[in-house]
C-alpha cells in the first residue's frame, strides 16, 4: 500500500503543480471566447477543443482544477474547526453539552443539503463578482458539511473525558480550558486530520454536483462542476471523449485522495 | 434488355384487345379505383408514439393549462373553427361557415349536421351552446374562457335551430373567431361528459406517470378525398417522459415517432446521423429576451436605476450586444436575431419595417458618452463615477440561456461594462421577478402559443401584472408606455383588421425604440419526425409536428 500511497501523493502534487502553473501552461484565459471555432475537436492550437461557446477546454480545465482543489481544502478547514468546536468540546463537557450538541448535529444532517445550498444561494446578493461567488460557494460547503465530523469527534472526545491520562491531570489540578488545550486537543488531532481529508473529496463532488445544478461557481469563472455539465447530453459525449477529461481527472483526484486518507485513518486508529 | 421489356407491353396489348368494348371503357376507372383502394387501406391504421413531458392535470378541455393537457385537447377535442397551423388561416370545422360582426361583439356559426361525439350522442347547437356557458362561468375559472372576457356583463347565446347559434359578448373581441381554436366542443347531454369527444381521438386509457393512450373516435366526421374515414391511425401512445435525453434516444431506437421541439445541439447530433428525420421550419414564434429592472420601489441604488430608466442605456447595452453570433454558436444557426416584439412567424402582425438593432460596440460606447458616461482603464463610469457594473439572472438548468449570458458578459466587457452571470433556480428567479423586484437584469425566453396581440394585454398594458420592466403602474410613468396603453386598446376594441394592424405595428416600433425589452434571437422551430410516418409536415406553430394529425399514417 505504501507504493500506491507515494503515487497517489505524486499525482496530486503533479496535478496541484500543473494547475498553479495554469498561467503559463493554458494557451489563452478560461474566459476567451473564440467563436469561430466553437466545439471544436482537439487540435494544435486547442488540446482538448473548446467548448460550445469557443473557450479553450484545456485551459478551462487547469483553472478550473485550481479553483477546485485550493478551494475544497479550505472549506474542508473550515467544516474541521467548526466541528472541533462543536463536537469536541461538547464531547469533552459531557452531559447536557453533549446532547444539546448532538441534538443541533442530527437536526443540520436531516437537513436536506442540496436543498438548503439553493435556498441560501437565492438569498444571496446577485451582484457578486465571479471570485466571490467562488469563494461564497465554498464557504457555504464549509460552513454546512462539520456535522459528520462533529459526531465522531464528539465520540472520540468523550471517551478521552474517561481516560485515565485525563483523569490523572484533573488530579494534578489542571482543569477547564488548559485541560482541553494541553492534554484533550493534542489527543483529537489524529481524528481531526482525518476528517479533514475525508471532507477534501466530499466537498470537491459537492461543488461539482452544484456546479452541474448551475448553482455553484458563477461564469465565466471554471470549476470541475462546471466543467461536468458539459457531460449531460449523453446523447452526444460517446462521440467526443475528450469531454471525459474533467471526469476523467475529478476520478483520479478522488481516488488519490482515498489512498492518502488511508494513511490518515490508520494513524488516527 | 429492350426485348424483355417490350414482351408484357405486347401480352397487355393482347389481352385489352379481347376485352368487350363497354369493359375496355371502364378499365382505366377501375384501376384507378383500385389504386386508390390500395393506396387508402395502406395510409390506414397503426400507431403513433411520441413523449408528453409532464403529466396531463386535467382531460377537462376547458380546464386546460398545461402543455400536456393543451396536447390532449387538440388530439381529441373538436372545435368550430381551426387555424390551419401552416397558412394562419381560420379554417371550418364543425362550423361550416362563421360570421363575426362589425363591431366585434356578436359571432354566428351555421354548425355541420350529422355529426355524433365519440359515444354516438348527436351533435347540435344546444351543445355549442352548453360548452359556451361553461366556458364563461366564474366559478370554473377556466383559462381559455379568460381569454373571452373583454368586459364586464352576461354572454347571450341565442339558437335559432339545431344548426346555427349566435354568441353576442357585451364589449367587443378583438379576434373573436380565433378564440374558438382552443375551444373544444362539450357535449350538453352525454354521461360520459368531457370524455365525450368531437376531435379524431378519444382517451381509451391513462396509466398516471406513464401513458396516454388515445384510440380512433369511431364517429369523427371527417373523411378524405376518397371517402375514408379519418383519422388514418388506429391509436396514438402518449408516453409520459419528462427527461429530453432519454426521449432522444427513445427517437433513436425507433421506440417514438415523433420529437415536437428539439433543442439545436441534439437536432446538429442527429442531422448528423439522419439528416431526412429532421426539420428545421424556420423562426418560430418562440423568443429570447434581456430586461433591466426599472420598479421604482426596487430596492436598487439610485444610481442604478438611473441607468436602467434611461432608454440611451438600454439602447446602447441592445447596439453592443452581437445577436447574430448569439443565433449563429448558441443555437448553431438555428436562431435568427429578433428584430422586435413579434416574430416574423407571425405573418400577419410582424412589423416588417422593424430589422434587428445592429451590432455596434463603438456606436454604443459613443451614444453612452454622449450621456456622460466615460471609460476608464477599460472600466465605464457614470456621470458620478460609479463603475458600470450589474447582474443578469437567468434560471438554472438553461445551457441555451447561461451561454447567452456569458457571451453578453464578454460583449458588454467590450465598452466596459461588468456584467455578473447569476443562475437561479426557476421559483427563486420567479420570486425576485414579480414579488420582491430585488434584480438588476433578467434573460428570459418567451413562447408565444397565440398569434394575436389581444393575448399580449397583459404585458403591454402598464397596469399588467406581466409588464415585467415595471408591472402594475397606477398610472403609466412615461409617454412611450401611457402611448402603448392608448394603441393596445385600439386594437383591442376595434374588429377592423388593418385598424389594429396599424396600432399593432407602432406598438412594436415604440418597443423597439425604447427596449424595454432587449429582444435578442427568434428560437427555429426544430423538430424530429420518423420516416416511418406518412403524412407529417412540421411547421413553426403549436402542435409542430401533429398539426395535421387525421391526416397521418404510419407506414
Amino acid at each position: 500500500m505504501n507504493f500506491w500511497r507515494t503515487v497517489a501523493c505524486a499525482v496530486l502534487l503533479l496535478v496541484v503543480g500543473v494547475s498553479l502553473a495554469a498561467n503559463w501552461l493554458a494557451p489563452a484565459g478560461y474566459a476567451k471566447q473564440y467563436r469561430e471555432a466553437t466545439d471544436a475537436a482537439p487540435s494544435r492550437q486547442h488540446w482538448l477543443g473548446t467548448d460550445e461557446i469557443g473557450r479553450d477546454r484545456f485551459a478551462r480545465v487547469l483553472y478550473g482544477t485550481r479553483i477546485s482543489l485550493l478551494l475544497a481544502p479550505a472549506a474542508a478547514l473550515l467544516s474541521t474547526l467548526l466541528a472541533a468546536m462543536i463536537g469536541g468540546l461538547a464531547g469533552y463537557l459531557g452531559g447536557i453539552w453533549t446532547r444539546a450538541a448532538m441534538a443541533v448535529t442530527d437536526l443540520f444532517l436531516s437537513l436536506p443539503w442540496l436543498f438548503l445550498l439553493i435556498t441560501v444561494r437565492a438569498f444571496m446578493p446577485l451582484n457578486v463578482p465571479p471570485m466571490i461567488s467562488v469563494l461564497v460557494t465554498f464557504g457555504m460547503l464549509g460552513l454546512l458539511g462539520w456535522t459528520s465530523a462533529a459526531r465522531v469527534l464528539c465520540t472520540t472526545a468523550g471517551s478521552l473525558r474517561g481516560s485515565e491520562f485525563v483523569q490523572q491531570a484533573r488530579a494534578s489540578g489542571i482543569h477547564g480550558a488548559r485541560l482541553f488545550w494541553v492534554h484533550v486537543l493534542p489527543n483529537l488531532k489524529p481524528v481531526l486530520y482525518a476528517q479533514f481529508w475525508i471532507s477534501i473529496p466530499v466537498f470537491i463532488l459537492s461543488e461539482a454536483n452544484l456546479g452541474i445544478l448551475g448553482l455553484g461557481v458563477a461564469e465565466p469563472m471554471p470549476s470541475w462542476g462546471s466543467l461536468l455539465k458539459e457531460l449531460e447530453g449523453l446523447v452526444s459525449v460517446g462521440e467526443e471523449p475528450w469531454k471525459f477529461v474533467p471526469l476523467i481527472l475529478l476520478v483520479v483526484v478522488v481516488t488519490s485522495f482515498q489512498f492518502v486518507l488511508s494513511k490518515q485513518e490508520e494513524v488516527a486508529a | 434488355m429492350s426485348n424483355r421489356r417490350a414482351l408484357p407491353l405486347a401480352h397487355k396489348m393482347r389481352r385489352r384487345a379481347a376485352l368487350p368494348s363497354g369493359l375496355r371503357h371502364a378499365a382505366p376507372l377501375l384501376v384507378c379505383v383500385l389504386l386508390t383502394l390500395r393506396l387508402a387501406s395502406a395510409q390506414a391504421g397503426g400507431e403513433l408514439r411520441f413523449c408528453l413531458h409532464s403529466e396531463p392535470k386535467t382531460f377537462d378541455p376547458l380546464k386546460v393549462e398545461d402543455d400536456a393537457s393543451v396536447s390532449i385537447r387538440y388530439l381529441t377535442g373538436g372545435v368550430l373553427v381551426r387555424m390551419n397551423r401552416k397558412t394562419q388561416m381560420m379554417e371550418p370545422e364543425l362550423a361550416q361557415s362563421w360570421k363575426v360582426s362589425k363591431d366585434g361583439r356578436q359571432i354566428t356559426f351555421k354548425l355541420r349536421g350529422g355529426v355524433s361525439f365519440s359515444d354516438g350522442t348527436p351533435f347540435s347547437a344546444e351543445d355549442v351552446a352548453y360548452t359556451v356557458r361553461q366556458l364563461m362561468d366564474p366559478a370554473l375559472h377556466s383559462p381559455t374562457g379568460d381569454a373571452f372576457r373583454s368586459g364586464v356583463g352576461n354572454v347571450e347565446i341565442k339558437t335559432s335551430s339545431p344548426t346555427e347559434i349566435s354568441i353576442t359578448f357585451p364589449t367587443p373581441v378583438a379576434g373573436l373567431d380565433r378564440l374558438f381554436d382552443q375551444v373544444a366542443i362539450l357535449s350538453a347531454h352525454s354521461s360520459k361528459k368531457e370524455m365525450a369527444v368531437l376531435g379524431p381521438f378519444v382517451v381509451a386509457d391513462y396509466k398516471a406517470g406513464s401513458t396516454v393512450l388515445l384510440k380512433r373516435n369511431p364517429n369523427y366526421w371527417k373523411t378524405d378525398a376518397h371517402g375514408q374515414r379519418l383519422p388514418y391511425l388506429d391509436s396514438i401512445q402518449l408516453d409520459i417522459q419528462p427527461n429530453r435525453d432519454v426521449e432522444i434516444l427513445r427517437f433513436k431506437r425507433g421506440e417514438i415517432q415523433l420529437i415536437n421541439t428539439l433543442d439545436s445541439e441534439y437536432f446538429d447530433k442527429l442531422a448528423a446521423s439522419s439528416p431526412q428525420v429532421v426539420h428545421d421550419a424556420g423562426p418560430s414564434l418562440d423568443s429570447e429576451q434581456m430586461w433591466f429592472n426599472q420598479v421604482a420601489k426596487a430596492p436598487l441604488p439610485a444610481y442604478k436605476k438611473t441607468w436602467f430608466r434611461s432608454t440611451a442605456f438600454r439602447r446602447a447595452v441592445s447596439q453592443a450586444i452581437n445577436r447574430a453570433d448569439l443565433s449563429r454558436v448558441v443555437f448553431r444557426g438555428h436562431a435568427q436575431p429578433a428584430a422586435g416584439p413579434v416574430s416574423p412567424a407571425n405573418k400577419f402582425w410582424f412589423n416588417a419595417n422593424l430589422t434587428p438593432t445592429a451590432y455596434s460596440p463603438e456606436t454604443a460606447l459613443k451614444s453612452l458618452q454622449a450621456e456622460g458616461f466615460r471609460l476608464e482603464n477599460a472600466t465605464l463610469k457614470d456621470v458620478n463615477g460609479n463603475d458600470v457594473i450589474f447582474s443578469v439572472i437567468t434560471n438554472s438548468g438553461s445551457k441555451a440561456r447561461e451561454r447567452m449570458a456569458t457571451m453578453i458578459q464578454e460583449d458588454l466587457q467590450k465598452i466596459g461594462i461588468r456584467v455578473n452571470v447569476v443562475t437561479l433556480d426557476f421559483p427563486s428567479l420567479i420570486e425576485r421577478m414579480t414579488q420582491t423586484f430585488d434584480y438588476e437584469a433578467i434573460l428570459l425566453g418567451l413562447t408565444n402559443v397565440g398569434l394575436d396581440p389581444n393575448e399580449e394585454m397583459n404585458v403591454w398594458l402598464s397596469s399588467s401584472e406581466n409588464h415585467q420592466w415595471n408591472p402594475q403602474e397606477k398610472t403609466p410613468e412615461t409617454p412611450w408606455e401611457a402611448e402603448i396603453d392608448q394603441l393596445m386598446q385600439v386594437q383591442a376594441s376595434s374588429a377592423d383588421p388593418k385598424k389594429r394592424k396599424e396600432a399593432f405595428d407602432r406598438v412594436q416600433q415604440i418597443v423597439v425604440e425604447q427596449e424595454p425589452f432587449i429582444y435578442l434571437v427568434n428560437k427555429n422551430a426544430l423538430s424530429a419526425v420518423a420516416n416511418s410516418l406518412h403524412g407529417a409536415s412540421p411547421v413553426i406553430l403549436a402542435p409542430q409536428t401533429y398539426w395535421n394529425v387525421e391526416w397521418v399514417s404510419v407506414k
